[in-house]
């Protein structure tokens, strides 16, 4: 089990909503996944609009907990304003909080995301906080009040893994208590298995399984790279070293000096 | 009167939140609403009044990641 805020889930794996082929793709997928938190976000609707309620109706059918996202905000007062809404919207408190710096590779402004993490937690939000792999600004928003820190693998829909795995060991090691999901930039099940390995408590994506050739087929598959990941941790990896160190016993090998 | 809903200059009708959402075919539908940049909880928007040169933000549910 892992705990979000005080709620328990079994699965580690959480999923995004956007850019599956078809409505009935994007529920077989988040049903394949296991995954029991989607990520979700809010947009204007238009004037005798039902696109929103429909999307709403298929969420509501999965039986899913929604983690609402303030994607597209790139100031602190888009972001509180946007979670505000959220807030109403979804009747949660729970909040991915994202301040984007950088149109080009979307990384998160460290001092807007802290800044408006202090706003939202001081009104009552639950924040998941969407990072880089820095440790002080993990720090600083642990001091804020977060309880989860979601920090990049790599740039949103980028596939490349994880780039950055000395910070991201090191993000583990400095924030133990720390819920700690990768979210962003995972391309394949083995990078999530990675993430996992480094005892990561949980692994967010969304691309890599809407973008596939079949995104339900890839949603298992991500599952199952989540689960063994997370075992395969629990069960203690060895260290890596330089050298080779034979597996097969050398006592007793046949024709040992048998050539003078 | 005129007030900007969802960032477009609009003439309505309406003098409060509920009478614009039936203007506008909202009725029924899963939104919420920030007036003026603060959020109006579902069960004021029958008393909440307009006035002239409001900004009127209608948010639904959408796909994200």
């Amino acid at each position: 089990m892992v705990a979000f805020y005080g709620k328990d889930f079994s699965s580690r794996l959480l999923i995004g909503t956007a850019l599956y082929p078809s409505p009935a793709i994007m529920q077989q997928a988040i049903r394949a996944s296991g995954a029991e938190i989607v990520t979700v976000s809010l947009r204007r609707e238009t004037a005798g609009g039902r696109a929103g309620s429909a999307f709403w109706s298929l969420i509501s059918e999965l039986g899913v907990t929604v983690l609402p996202n303030t994607a597209g905000c790139r100031s602190v007062r888009e972001a509180v304003k946007t979670a505000a809404l959220a807030r109403e919207l979804f009747g949660t408190t729970w909040i991915k909080l994202e301040v984007i710096g950088d149109d080009e590779t979307l990384q998160p402004d460290a001092v807007g995301l802290v800044e408006a993490a202090q706003i939202l937690i001081k009104d009552g939000f639950e924040v998941f906080p969407y990072c880089t792999e820095d440790l002080t600004v993990a720090q600083r928003l642990c001091d804020a009040g977060c309880r989860v820190i979601m920090p990049w693998a790599a740039p949103i829909g980028s596939a490349r893994g994880i780039v950055n795995r000395d910070a991201l060991k090191l993000l583990r090691a400095r924030l133990p208590e720390v819920t700690l999901v990768v979210d962003a930039g995972l391309g394949t099940p083995s990078h999530a298995a990675e993430a996992m390995e480094l005892g990561y408590d949980a692994v967010l994506l969304n691309t890599a399984i809407a973008k596939a050739g079949d995104p339900p087929e890839m949603a298992k598959a991500f599952r199952l790279a989540v689960e063994a990941g997370r075992i395969a941790y629990q069960a203690g990896l060895m260290g890596a070293r330089d050298f080779a160190s034979p597996s097969t016993p050398v006592v007793g090998t046949p024709f040992w000096h048998a050539v003078s | 009167m005129r007030v900007t809903v969802n960032g477009r200059r609009t003439e309505i009708a309406a003098t409060r939140l509920d009478r614009l959402l039936a203007e506008l075919d909202h009725e029924g539908t899963h939104v919420a609403i920030a007036l003026n940049d603060l959020v109006v909880p579902r069960a004021q928007w029958a008393a909440t009044e307009l006035n002239s040169g409001d900004c009127i933000e209608i948010i639904t549910p959408r796909q994200g990641g």
